[in-house]
């Protein structure tokens, strides 16, 4: 099984992918210094670090643009850092505003957008937006090419697909061209608009109220200028992310549901014809070889420890190897979807990650072959 | 702490992969078990509730699961119909405007329809009086909410509408909806936590955003799975002394317990720092050891909500 430098290596991008709550933020971050360990001037593009983290990286008064994290950081920390980590936090209203700057024709229609009450909100809320704006982002800074390495931590959604869907979607909605026929006031659109589609026009006033139509095609004008420029956008972006020089790695948790996502999500990015690189389950209870069918651990235990002290660490055990049974049933499932792919497994740490040596911890695990993995697991090391 | 059921209608919210889900279905049992006429909406199709109580799929259906429980899981789509033909009353027009191009057009694309007719939908089943023929009357509706991120967005839907729609049927609509949401008597808000960094983290955020932004009552903050405080900190001295010299199974034994001693305590740490930084009451609810959650480990559960 690979090793995540193999499957990154002679690659120039990596999405971290998948639901929320697996720990994705942390992961995205491990996978980043450790690569900028290794001697690779490597950004990582977050959308919500927990506050802590973000702070150790000294984060905090980050803008939307990458910034390094200082080395000395990592002295601090003991780690040698042979090249460099930089990061940004994404905002996705100023990058969708950016965006409109940079394909408006004039400022006239620039300020019209900008201003316009629909885009505000769509720029704020559309889901999408944010998924969407993750991706200008990484094609922005990609094109720029001043970074080797690039790992993006996709933002929370509850389903991971919206992601991938998150272009179509807005390319879709900005193009507006059934809106577009409609709201033209003279000529041909009344010529195209068959008898059918008229009635249907005016049901659809009645529901949705005369107003809101207006304002939608008010949009839709403003915005009609700029679609070329944005489909084509939209359409390199897509290009990149099936670049071969990218990579997915999907990001999931231990339990059934997380896992049952991921492979449902490896499935479609497969589908989708996009490089997908493994799997990175996180928080693994991992298996020790011990024999709990007979009281054995209780017995060994009963010489230095008093009985019921004894009993309650047997117990503890217990529940523990329960969950790790759990893990390594729901992790082999896992690899029998994935096939030769790799599923790399980081342990369940005994605290948060929220710090450099946090980081440090993942990485021993994260770079490391599946043998020494176990081999660091037996020995207690997180 | 005030009781949750004497509400119409709960959101349970927060981060994703806190346990809401569960948690619904709980709470659903546990007013189901009080005599209430109680039903769990799922919002995106995960069909939790049909696979704890083995039923097959709900969809778009009430499906009694339990006693006095009844689950739903709410399509936009269908929601999108049911309230096209509540408005237009005639079928074969609602019809004609489904077939229509532009109206799909701007279903598909107008931003938040899909969660503005969901909460619709959410709306109509805790009416007294429904809407649709024949609805059964509920006395309390338990909402499995979308994660946090989408969350604050999800509640916030029916305001954002009445925004964008300045006049007109939709802007009316969704103000009532809106008002609704932010009637403290009828409805309320349970906020989903961890003990950990990030999910402590945003339930205070969340907390602030839902009572100062959104104006919904936040009822109460569950801090989920927390593991048992099982060695004293003495016991957790002798057990490191005791790790230098036991082996095998054994060493990995003590290993184990002081791999959740330190975690209990790191959790006891989150539980004080959520507790500094919310408003609402907190209740902590036991991690379950157990692979996956049968309906008596559920009832269990339920058993430690209220």
């Amino acid at each position: 099984m690979q090793s995540v430098d193999q499957i990154l290596a002679g690659r120039r991008i990596c999405i971290c992918a998948g639901s929320g709550g697996v720990g994705k933020t942390t992961t995205s971050a491990a996978l980043a210094a450790g690569l900028a360990a290794r001697g690779q001037r490597v950004a990582v593009l977050t959308i919500d670090p927990a506050k802590r983290l973000a702070d150790s990286l000294g984060l905090e008064e980050l803008g939307n643009e990458p910034r390094r994290v200082d080395p000395r950081l990592f002295e601090h920390a003991e780690i040698e850092m042979r090249g460099e980590l930089w990061a940004m936090m994404l905002d996705a209203k100023a990058t969708f505003d950016e965006l409109v700057r940079k394909h408006a024709p004039d400022e006239e229609t620039r300020d019209r957008i900008l201003q316009n009450r629909i885009y505000r909100q769509i720029s704020n809320a559309l889901a999408g937006s944010q998924e969407y704006m993750a991706m200008e982002k990484l094609f922005e800074i990609h094109q720029e090419g001043s970074f080797d390495f690039l790992v993006l931590d996709t933002p929370p959604s509850r389903n991971a697909l919206d992601f991938l869907d998150a272009p179509r979607r807005l390319t879709q909605f900005i193009e507006g061209r059934g809106m577009q026929m409609f709201m033209k006031p003279t000529g041909l659109a009344t010529k195209v608009v068959g008898r059918g589609s008229s009635m249907a026009f005016s049901v659809l006033k009645r529901v949705v109220g005369i107003d809101l139509l207006a304002d939608l095609g008010e949009f839709f004008q403003a915005f009609s200028g700029m679609v070329d420029g944005f489909r084509e956008r939209a359409k390199r972006v897509n290009e990149l992310l099936a670049d071969p020089a990218t990579s997915f790695m999907i990001v999931c948790g231990p339990q059934g549901e997380p896992i049952e996502e991921a492979v449902y999500f490896h499935r479609k990015l497969v589908e989708a014809e996009l490089p997908v690189g493994g799997v990175i389950v996180n928080k693994v209870h991992y298996e020790t070889e011990a024999d709990l069918s007979e009281n054995g651990v209780e017995e060994d235990l009963r010489g230095p420890l008093d009985g019921d002290l004894a009993a309650r660490v047997a117990s503890n055990f217990r529940d523990y190897q329960a969950l790790a049974k759990r893990d390594a049933r729901n992790v082999e499932h896992l690899a029998r979807e994935l096939q030769a792919k790799a599923v790399i497994r980081i342990p369940y740490m005994d605290e948060d990650i929220h710090d450099l040596a946090g980081l440090l911890k993942i990485d021993r695990y994260l770079f490391a072959t599946e043998a020494e993995r176990m081999e660091l697991a037996a020995s207690g090391t997180a | 702490m005030p009781d949750l059921f004497d509400k119409r209608l709960l959101f349970v919210t927060g981060k994703g992969g806190v346990g809401k889900s569960t948690i619904s279905i709980a709470l659903g049992m546990a007013a189901a078990e009080r005599g209430l006429r109680t039903i769990v909406c799922e919002v995106s199709s995960q069909e939790n509730a049909s696979r704890v109580f083995k039923k097959g799929e709900v969809g778009f259906n009430e499906v009694q699961v339990a006693d006095n429980l009844w689950a739903i899981s709410i399509d936009p789509d269908e929601s999108l119909r049911e309230y096209l033909l509540l408005q237009l009353k005639v079928r074969a027009m609602r019809d004609l405007l489904m077939r229509s191009r532009l109206f799909n057009y701007l279903a598909a694309a107008t931003p938040g329809l899909k969660e503005m007719v969901t909460i619709g939908k959410i709306w109509e089943l805790a009416l007294p009086d429904r809407k649709v023929k024949k609805g059964r009357e509920y006395d309390l509706v338990v909402v499995d909410a979308p994660a946090t991120g989408h969350g604050v967005g999800f509640l916030q839907t029916p305001r954002t509408f009445a925004g964008i729609a300045r006049v007109g049927p939709i802007h009316n609509q969704a103000q009532a909806l809106d008002r609704f949401i932010t009637e403290h008597d009828t409805t309320g808000v349970v906020i989903v936590s961890l003990p950990e960094e990030m999910p402590v983290n945003e339930s205070a955020s969340l907390e602030r955003q839902l009572t100062d932004d959104v104006g919904v009552a936040v009822e109460r903050i569950y801090m989920n799975a927390m593991y048992p405080e099982r060695f004293s900190e003495e016991e957790a001295r002798r057990l490191e002394r005791v790790m230098e010299i036991a082996e095998g199974p054994a060493n990995a034994a003590v290993r184990a317990a002081l791999s959740e001693h330190r975690r209990a305590n790191a959790q006891r740490g989150q539980l004080d720092r959520l507790a500094a930084s919310v408003k609402a009451p907190i209740k902590t609810l036991p991690f379950i050891f157990k692979p996956r959650l049968s309906v008596d480990e559920l009832h269990r559960l339920a058993g430690a909500l209220t």
